[in-house]
């Protein structure tokens, strides 16, 4: 019976261990945004490779998890919802690290002038991202937090797609060339995704709890 | 020629092990909280320890519903029993052991002519309708418990995982031990009187009564039923009532445990009594029924809607058919073993009166048994009254002699099991 709680808190380690890297990944993001726009280059270039080896930790993490899940038969009611939000918070920090490497490779050209609103995108992006992480994080242990978290990612993802939607407009509204105008607008697009795949774990997470309510 | 008699108590055991043990692990081995062979192993050992230790105090009162008093006609009625159940099974009636055992009992009882006695039987008729009520109270109880302390415990999913997996092995150890205790009567309760086991023992340090060792044979036939057939009704266990979790199972495994003991333990009968308190009486009620009412109650207290009426009708109805369907099938029965096969299935009356008429050897300990007796043996044609009322103080003590200072155990159960008068 001991054998069983200890695999039972192993698990629930490695569990926190890999919504960790999610807030990590999500923190790495919003510095590494700063860094690209101040023109710090190399600190950008270390802070993505640094996002790049939470990624793969994460990737390897949660393939132990779901290996232990279904290997020792844990928690069999849910295990299907559990695999299913790391599995989908998963895809969130690969969103993220995918728009970094976008931003290495492509290097688009941001008007000074639009830097804050920018920011404000990839900040919210972000503060979605993290109450995402919290709400999951509630879902294990205080169902009756999971609601609260899930309003608040909600809420940050509109912000952010408010902020996306305003720095379009700015860039469209300008004078930049065309091809310069649709590259801001894929990167803007490409940070919004970021908030728009947190709510989609939250959905899923708001029916996962309701079936976890006794 | 015993041995073959004992087999219709052994088809009952298997039949009840095959499906009651599911009530006590059904859950918990479909959601795979808990691995069959486990469940099996930990439902044996425990059904056998609830028979031995604990059976008695039940199977005294299915005796005093009726005494078997031939083992042709426990055969049958243990038999007809077993029939019932294996039918109502097949019409995928739900059906409970104790309610074919005790119509299978007064079927013997009107084919002989002996008296039933009212008051037990109506002590038994009662638990039918208070064991699944007391179920559904104690489910909805424990359920509101459990939600307020979970709510606050804030213990993560895998610790719960956890600590679900072991209450429910040890709530099915319990459930498994008062199964036993409980429901070994309706196996082997009808074998009692005519049991071929005599005392054993153990380096004068343990002895395993005739009554131990009849309810341990009775006991491995259930947990023959459990490892052979039980896997099927486990993994196919229905939600049909309403659709349980691990965690809910728990609950109503816990309910109807509580629900089990309390009609089947003597310590706490002797408790109770010891603190002037009313004691429960030892009843054998369904391992099923008390399942049922559970369910039903957690059905109830999450607001009814996922409850199927429908079926619980049909529950209900099955648990009026199976005690006439038992008593009737006993009663044509009883006339095919005795007129066809020649077989007696009651002691004849003049043997019951030279049994009664018996020695100024009788000990203190049968002397202290007499008033149980001494009625149904002086009042043969007072088939529906009362019997202990009219009990003449001094009548002489009876036929437990045979075993008396071997057999303390049989010699008190075998007081009230003795032959009943026939006219």
């Amino acid at each position: 019976m001991s054998l069983l709680f200890k695999k039972n808190k192993q698990t629930e380690i490695q569990i926190d261990e890999f919504l960790d890297l999610v807030i990590k990944g999500g923190l790495i993001f919003k510095q590494a945004v700063r860094f690209y726009l101040q023109g710090r280059r190399e600190e950008f270039e270390s802070h993505l490779r640094e996002l790049c080896e939470t990624e793969e930790k994460g990737d390897e993490l949660r393939r132990q998890i779901e290996s232990k899940l279904y290997l020792r038969t844990l928690i069999p009611e849910s295990r299907g919802d559990v695999l299913g939000l790391l599995e989908s918070s998963d895809k969130v920090l690969n969103q993220t690290t995918e728009t970094l490497m976008q931003f290495s490779v492509e290097c688009p050209v941001i008007p000074e002038d639009l830097h804050p609103v920018f920011i404000d995108v990839s900040e919210y992006a972000v503060s979605a991202e993290e109450g995402m992480v919290k709400a999951i994080r509630a879902y294990f242990r205080d169902l009756a937090a999971v609601r609260d978290h899930v309003n608040k990612v909600l809420f940050y993802r509109k912000e952010a797609n408010k902020s996306a939607e305003k720095f379009k407009r700015a860039v469209f509204g300008g004078d930049l060339r065309l091809s310069h105008k649709i590259h801001l607008r894929y990167f803007a697009y490409h940070i919004e995704l970021i908030a728009e795949e947190a709510e989609d774990v939250c959905d899923r997470l708001s029916i996962a709890t309701i079936k976890r309510y006794i | 020629m015993i041995w073959f008699f004992l087999t219709s108590g052994l088809f009952l055991g298997w039949s009840l092990g095959a499906k009651d043990a599911a009530n006590v692990f059904g859950t918990a081995v479909g959601s795979r909280m808990v691995r069959f062979k486990a469940a099996a192993a930990i439902a044996s050992l425990f059904v056998i320890l609830g028979a031995v230790v604990e059976g008695a105090g039940v199977t005294e009162t299915l005796g005093h519903l009726g005494a078997v008093n031939a083992i042709a006609g426990s055969f049958t009625v243990a038999l007809a029993a077993g029939l019932t159940i294996a039918w109502m099974t097949r019409a995928r009636i739900p059906v409970a052991t104790s309610q074919a055992i005790v119509g299978a009992i007064v079927g013997w009882n009107l084919f002989t002519g002996s008296p039933t006695d009212l008051g037990v039987l109506s002590k038994i008729v009662a638990t039918w309708f208070i064991s699944p009520l007391l179920a559904a109270i104690f489910a909805i109880l424990i359920y509101l418990l459990f939600k307020f302390v979970l709510g606050r415990a804030r213990i993560h999913m895998l610790r719960l995982d956890a600590y679900t997996r072991a209450g429910l092995i040890v709530v099915g150890a319990l459930g498994s031990y008062t199964l036993g205790a409980n429901n070994i009567a309706n196996v082997m309760g009808v074998f009692v009187p005519a049991s071929p086991f005599h005392d054993i023992h153990l380096f004068d340090l343990f002895t395993l009564h005739g009554t131990q060792q009849l309810f341990l044979l009775g006991a491995l036939a259930i947990a023959v039923g459990i490892f052979t057939y039980s896997r099927r009704m486990m993994l196919s266990v229905s939600n049909d009532i309403f659709t349980l979790t691990p965690i809910l199972a728990l609950i109503v495994v816990l309910a109807h445990t509580i629900v089990l003991f309390l009609f089947a333990s003597t310590g706490l009968k002797s408790l109770l009594i010891s603190l002037g308190l009313p004691s429960i009486p030892l009843v054998p009620v369904s391992s099923s029924q008390a399942i049922v009412g559970a369910i039903f109650g957690i059905g109830i207290v999450k607001g009814a809607k996922g409850v199927n009426f429908k079926l619980l009708g049909k529950i209900a109805s099955g648990w009026v058919m199976t005690p006439i369907f038992a008593a009737l099938l006993t009663f044509v029965s009883l006339f095919f073993v005795q007129n066809v096969f020649e077989q007696e299935v009651v002691h004849h009356p003049a043997a019951a009166e030279e049994r009664t008429i018996v020695p100024e050897t009788a000990a203190g300990e049968e002397a202290i048994a007499l008033p149980d007796i001494a009625p149904k043996a002086v009042a043969p044609a007072n088939r529906d009254s009362e019997p202990t009322s009219k009990a003449p103080a001094a009548l002489p003590a009876a036929p437990a002699e045979s075993r008396a200072g071997n057999d303390s155990m049989i010699t008190t159960k075998s007081s009230n099991l003795l032959p009943q008068p026939i006219n």
